[in-house]
């Protein structure tokens, strides 16, 4: 059963998660803590941490990993193959057929009806990670860390993996 | 055999060097299947990323399934999925699992709470980009009331993401589109 569980969790993202691998993580989130309640918001952050901290792509690292959580190797590869197989699935079958209707409006307004939904639930996992920190961390520690981290990323365009590797030494040496 | 050789490597050195996502793999990937084997031209790749964008689902994995069974077949389709996404799945459960085992040390206890802000900043960089593109291809007006929308749906009536979704992509295919034929 429960790999029916994950099949159907990482599946749902799989097939309405437009924008590639990025745009589904609000989505695994969703099913992952909000529906299953396998991880807790905080769980979640850590795994996408050490996930975006990684090369490759980020949907099937989230799918390995938490499929390998909550149900073993099984888990782990049922998680994946309900990622990556349904879209490539529709991908190489319907290849004649979407080439020949790629430039129809219909066809290109599809991948951008779904962007409106996926920024609200990107925002709503946002407040529900800085939420989360400031339980934890109290609100001086939780708007400095963003400031600080913020600046790091987007004004010094600090590579995200080293960002991350601070954080966590950051984190050891403070509360060590 | 050389082939499938030749696609593992490709495949495998364009997921372990790119970061960010499968998105940020797409230069990495058109530098081996255009440049260096040559599978594929330009215009062959670019419909590809294309066609793979119109469809759901992450990005890298159709790409690497479809140039793989372009190329090789089945078994090439295997073969260029597994380089993208098994070695990062592997560093993945290991990296994480040795954190585990150190859960309980307060050490560990204070990484994983200076994590959850930075990955919030990080989302929050992934929301803006959403809220752009909404805003780029909606306008100011229907952008706006679309987000509030989705936002009433999602958040305050609880609709699962999923059937909000797949009723915005059904009405995307039904609804008629204007006849501004000069404008297509």
């Amino acid at each position: 059963m429960i790999y029916v569980h994950i099949f159907i969790a990482f599946f749902i993202p799989g097939m309405v998660g437009y924008g590639g691998g990025p745009a589904s993580i609000p989505l695994i989130e969703h099913e992952v803590v909000t529906r299953y309640g396998w991880m807790t918001t905080s769980e979640f952050s850590e795994i996408l941490a050490i996930g975006n901290a990684l090369p490759g792509p980020i949907a099937t690292k989230m799918a390995g990993y938490i499929g390998y959580e909550v149900g073993g190797v099984l888990g782990s590869v049922v998680g994946v193959f309900s990622t990556v197989t349904p879209s490539l699935f529709l991908m190489i079958v319907l290849m004649k057929l979407i080439f020949r209707y790629k430039d129809s409006p219909r066809v290109k307004r599809l991948s951008k009806i779904v962007l409106p939904a996926v920024a609200v639930l990107m925002g709503s996992l946002t407040f529900d990670f800085f939420q989360t920190s400031y339980f934890s961390n109290g609100i001086w520690a939780t708007v400095v860390i963003a400031i600080l981290s913020f600046l790091l990323l987007e004004k010094w365009k600090v590579h995200p993996a080293f960002v991350i590797i601070g954080g966590l030494a950051a984190g050891a040496i403070s509360l060590g | 055999m050389k082939l499938q050789w030749n696609l593992f490597i490709a495949f495998f050195r364009s997921g372990m060097l790119g970061f960010g996502g499968g998105p940020s793999t797409i230069p990495l990937v058109h530098k081996e299947v255009v440049g260096t084997f040559k599978w594929m031209n330009d215009q062959e790749f670019s419909e590809v990323i294309a066609i793979g964008n119109t469809l759901p689902g992450p990005i890298a994995t159709k790409m690497a399934g479809y140039i793989g069974y372009r190329v090789g077949g089945v078994m090439g389709l295997v073969t260029a999925l597994l380089a993208t996404v098994l070695p990062t799945i592997l560093l993945m459960l290991l990296l994480l699992a040795s954190f585990k085992q150190f859960k309980e040390h307060p050490r560990v206890q204070g990484m994983t709470k200076t994590i959850v802000p930075i990955v919030g900043v990080m989302m929050g960089v992934l929301t803006w980009e959403f809220f752009k593109k909404t805003k780029n291809d909606f306008g100011w007006k229907w952008g706006l009331l679309l987000l509030i929308g989705c936002f009433i749906v999602m958040e305050i009536l609880n609709v699962h993401p999923g059937i909000l979704i797949g009723f915005l992509l059904v009405a995307a295919f039904i609804v008629p589109v204007k006849s501004r034929k000069e404008s297509l």
